[in-house]
């Protein structure tokens, strides 16, 4: 071995051969470090548009900034809906040191039910980027607020967030006059401007709140901030401020809304106010309500399902939605339609023996005074409610005719200018029962529709509204809720507002508010006892509408029968007659009483407004309780 | 320009006593064994690079005064070993190769776990250190004093040698798993074989056989392992997991473009958007910060930093030495373009450091300990007839 190596091993090879291999390093080292630099200057010179952007959006955030929802204040200035600042319990999840410590820390001090920390566990898991706070807790009470601060040093990562919160006052009153918000659901968020919803979490979901949600929303601003790569904010790079939402100033009056809804005294029903020379909704009354504030923070299921079960229906809104059979209030429309067709004039007499016949049929189309009111002219069909007169008057118009008036009164049509989800109700015509049953319209049906009953279907809305336009001598004016949005009045001459109704003889008008105000203060009328000692003149039509049909001949007791199939009792009132400031209508279902239910509940209503002194309400629901037993009794 | 060109003007004229400045200084250089051109470059890295390291440790004095202790350390440690002569080197390398080894082994029975596999090697209060770092240089001195006892180039006989000397540690290392410095390892060793003159047909054949074995590797790679080559293949294929970091480090560098967004200006870096943005992805900082400008003059650096190495390894008169020398320098600058390459893009992400610059102890020691070897390689001349 040691022989062989000192004959092979020649260092002057061995230099040659090492220099020759460092100059091939050398060559290599040199390419290599220009491929590095070839990659760099790709990089850095001719891609470095992209990266800079890249860059750019690694580190800028827009935030969205949501406006401020605009405020409701009713027509006086009372705050109706609000927006209260509220305190979130928030966790970092990547600042707990130890998520389970923590959390039963909390518990401990602040109480909070298992659910919502196994809630929370949920939340915390569908998180979208780390360092995402998730919500523990909502609406801290300020005792909880001082209780973390204290313990804070012992609770990183638990943050405390603020956020503005619909509030309403006074939601059980106000509800269905004003709707509520609620969180954007996947349908709704479908249909929004995603850059101005971006930081809004809640949407009108009815009433005003949703047919003014533009106006009140606001538009969104938004702040462009450098973020770490944990997403902390570190500096603000701009801003656009939002504009906050506009403030509306409802036609409705607090005081008189909440005289309505005290008037109904836990009863299922409705009223409607309303200014006719104006059209301003002073009231908009549905009962009963409920607390739309639960609805703000998201109902929880169990309470939820008790408001939806509920037999009275509290999340319905009678006022708008519900769909009642008129009864004899529709009397007084009838009579215009007759006069305006001249099928009737006011000094026409007809003699009434307790029923009408149709010709060649044998079935007794009954008055409701068994005997008859013999002879009645307009004026005292009205006052005494004569069915016989308005089954005459109805046959002779025919279905046709009724439908066409009838509808330029604003039945069967949803007229008022900023009514969210208003229904239309229902207006037969022949059209329409051949389109519903494929049948014809029969005689005896146009009959029932002239006293209200029958297909004819009517909301508290409807009815009030006809009334204002009946108290406006067929001057139209559209109802509406709101008076002011923001600066901006709302015109009483709105777009689209229905053809005004006109008499050949105006004194007609008189005839039959004539026969109206004989309803309240007439010896015969209907509702005479509310008249007792009126301040001033009122015109007003009494009703009641059968929860269903009965046999011919039968008279029903009330008694016999279960409270929820007694007879809605209606009523419908302007005044002053010579000069109408409001126009009211009532409904108040399974009355039982009768009409004069309804009758002293508008009058209420009417005195409020005109005399402007609060009605004893005490004194009239002893009132009401001897009416109801009196004429239940007798 | 060629080598004999280049190296004409030194044989021509190997010392010059008239310029008595200039072999004054040398001549004190050369009392302490230290190479005053490398040293002057090795030191203006180490301050672009602690002043790169203030930027990239989002501006945290501690980190940089812990830096510059280890590099005090370091040129401690280079300094001693420059003194070592050739001979004392070749005299002790097969017993600090087998106590590397050695170490290897314990690693593999007691080593601590850390960063999810086995490196450390631990003297409970006295010293922590990975062994396969002291293999780095271990290795290729084996190599070397093997190589330099043979004639050249080598044959096959001693080729299997080598393979045994290089594969016995790198298996190891592999199996920690540390497959980023088994490679190195085994490039260190390789460049000793190369520099020794392997055959061109064998250099051939072997790259070939590697080509083949690339599969089989494949197979036995872990799963993070292989992650890193697809993450590298396709980095938006998983934007915010394995792909994170190579799209935000290009992102940084291709950001800072020509001028770069100037010192601690970096939002990239500053933002926290880079990870390990003060070890292994420094360079991205630099690039971000300082732009193709500060980019092309630290690898100009570099450059210099192994042109000046190689030829001081080239003057060396011992084949060991010179093997070992050329080894240590060549090494060097895979450390920096597999580091540069990995940060931009164009190789898989290799736990590499960008030498003298990256955050971190041990390596800078390596390296300069390196250094120090070269110093002592270049410096010790036994005056030997021409």
């Amino acid at each position: 071995m040691r022989r062989r190596r000192e004959t092979l091993k020649n260092p002057q090879q061995e230099l040659r051969v090492f220099r020759m291999r460092s100059l091939l390093a050398v060559l290599v080292v040199i390419c290599l470090t220009g491929l590095l630099g070839g990659r760099l200057f790709y990089l850095q010179v001719v891609q470095h548009e992209v990266y800079s952007t890249r860059s750019e959006k690694n580190r800028v955030r827009v935030e969205p900034l949501p406006p401020t929802r605009g405020l409701i204040y009713d027509r006086n200035g009372v705050l109706l809906a609000e927006n209260r600042p509220t305190y979130n319990l928030t966790l970092v999840r990547e600042r707990v040191e130890d998520l389970d410590a923590t959390l039963s820390l909390l518990v401990d001090l602040l109480e909070i039910p298992a659910e919502e920390v196994k809630a929370f566990r949920v939340r915390s898991r569908q998180r979208q980027r780390p360092f995402q706070p998730a919500l523990l807790m909502s609406d801290l009470e300020e005792e909880q607020i001082a209780r973390l601060a204290v313990n804070r040093h012992r609770l990183p990562g638990v943050e405390i967030q603020a956020q503005l919160l619909r509030y309403y006052p006074d939601a059980e009153t106000m509800v269905h006059a004003l709707g509520y918000v609620g969180r954007i659901n996947a349908d709704e968020l479908a249909g929004l401007d995603t850059g101005n919803y971006a930081g809004t979490h809640f949407i009108g979901k009815t009433g005003v709140e949703r047919f003014y949600e533009d106006e009140l929303h606001g538009q969104a601003g938004l702040r462009k901030v450098e973020t770490n790569a944990r997403g902390r904010v570190l500096r603000e790079l701009g801003r656009t401020d939002p504009v906050p939402g506009e403030d509306l100033t409802l036609t409705l009056d607090s005081e008189l809304q909440k005289l309505a809804v005290e008037l109904l005294d836990g009863r299922r029903g409705s009223i409607v106010a309303i200014a006719p020379r104006t059209g301003e909704i002073l009231a908009l009354a549905s009962v009963p309500g409920f607390d739309s504030n639960q609805f703000v923070t998201g109902i929880d299921v169990a309470s939820y399902r008790a408001l939806r079960e509920d037999l009275d229906l509290p999340l319905y809104n009678r006022a708008i939605r519900g769909h009642y059979p008129p009864g004899s209030t529709i009397k007084p429309f009838m009579a215009i339609t007759g006069l305006k067709e001249g099928a009737i004039t006011p000094s026409e007499v007809i003699y009434d023996p307790g029923y009408y016949q149709l010709p060649n049929d044998s079935r007794r189309y009954r008055n409701w005074l068994r005997w008859g009111h013999g002879r009645v002219d307009l004026e005292r069909a009205i006052t005494v409610s004569n069915n016989t007169y308005f089954y005459s008057l109805a046959h002779e118009l025919g279905i046709d005719r009724i439908h066409d008036n009838l509808t330029a009164f604003g039945f069967g049509q949803r007229v008022a200018h900023d009514v969210q989800g208003q229904s239309d109700a229902l207006m037969p015509s022949r059209e329409w029962k051949r389109a519903r049953f494929n049948q014809p319209w029969y005689p005896g049906e146009t009959l029932s529709v002239g006293i209200g009953q029958g297909y004819l279907q009517v909301t508290p809305l409807q009815l009030a509204t006809a009334t204002a336009v009946l108290a406006n001598r067929g001057h139209w004016v559209k109802p509406r809720l709101a008076l002011r949005v923001g600066e901006h009045e709302v015109p009483v001459d709105l777009p689209d507002t229905p053809p005004d109704i006109t008499l050949s003889n105006q004194a007609w008008w008189d005839s039959v508010f004539s026969g109206m105000e004989k309803v309240v203060s007439g010896h015969e009328g209907t509702a005479r006892r509310i008249g007792k000692d009126l301040e001033y003149r009122m015109a007003g039509k009494s009703g009641t509408a059968q929860v269903f049909s009965l046999g011919q001949d039968q008279k029903y007791n009330a008694d016999e029968i279960k409270e929820r199939l007694r007879d809605h009792a209606l009523f419908i009132a302007f005044a002053p007659v010579e000069n109408p400031r409001i126009a009211v209508a009532v409904i108040v279902e399974n009355a039982g009483g009768g009409s004069t239910h309804a009758a002293h509940l508008a009058k209420a209503m009417t005195d409020a407004w005109l005399l402007d002194d609060q009605p004893d309400t005490q004194q009239l629901r002893e009132v009401l309780e001897r009416e109801d037993s009196r004429v239940a009794g007798g | 320009m060629s080598w004999s060109e280049l190296t004409r003007g030194l044989r021509a004229h190997p010392v010059k006593p008239s310029l008595s400045g200039i072999a004054r200084r040398r001549s004190l250089w050369a009392r302490i064994h230290l190479d005053p051109w490398l040293l002057g470059m090795l030191l203006v890295l180490m301050l672009a690079g602690l002043v790169v390291l203030y930027s990239a440790s989002g501006q945290r004095l501690p980190v940089v005064t812990a830096q510059a202790i280890r590099f005090s350390v370091a040129l401690a440690v280079m300094v001693g070993l420059a003194q070592l002569s050739p001979t004392t080197l070749l005299r002790w390398t097969p017993p600090v190769y087998v106590a590397a080894l050695l170490m290897l082994v314990a690693v593999e029975l007691i080593g601590d776990m850390g960063m999810g596999a086995q490196r450390w090697l631990e003297i409970p209060g006295l010293i922590r250190f990975q062994p396969s770092e002291l293999m780095k240089l271990a290795m290729p001195m084996m190599v070397a004093a093997w190589l330099s006892r043979q004639p050249l180039p080598p044959r096959w006989r001693d080729l299997m040698v080598c393979v045994a000397i290089i594969g016995l540690p790198v298996v190891l290392i592999a199996k920690q798993p540390d497959l980023g410095t088994s490679l190195l390892v085994t490039i260190a060793g390789v460049f000793v074989i190369l520099l020794a003159g392997l055959s061109w047909r064998f250099i051939l054949l072997c790259s070939a056989l590697v080509a083949a074995a690339l599969p089989l590797l494949w197979m036995n790679m872990h799963d993070y392992q292989r992650q890193r080559v697809l993450t590298f293949l396709d980095p938006d294929s998983d934007p915010l997991g394995a792909g994170w970091n190579i799209i935000q480090s290009t992102t940084a560098i291709g950001s800072g473009g020509f001028w770069g967004k100037g010192w601690l200006q970096g939002t990239q870096s500053q933002l926290e958007f880079l990870p390990e943005r003060h070890t292994d992805f420094i360079v991205a900082v630099l690039g971000e910060e300082f732009g193709l400008v500060g980019m092309l003059a630290f690898l100009f650096l570099y450059l210099l930093i192994v042109g000046r190495g190689l030829w001081l390894a080239g003057t060396a008169q011992e084949t060991f030495g010179r093997l070992l020398a050329g080894s240590i320098i060549l090494t060097f600058f895979i450390y920096v373009f597999v580091n540069v390459g990995m940060v931009s893009g164009i190789l898989p992400v290799v736990g590499v450091p960008l030498p003298l610059v990256s955050y971190g102890g041990t390596s800078s020691v390596t390296l300069m300990a390196g250094f120090g070897i070269l110093m002592a390689i270049h410096s010790h001349r036994r005056l030997l007839p021409r």
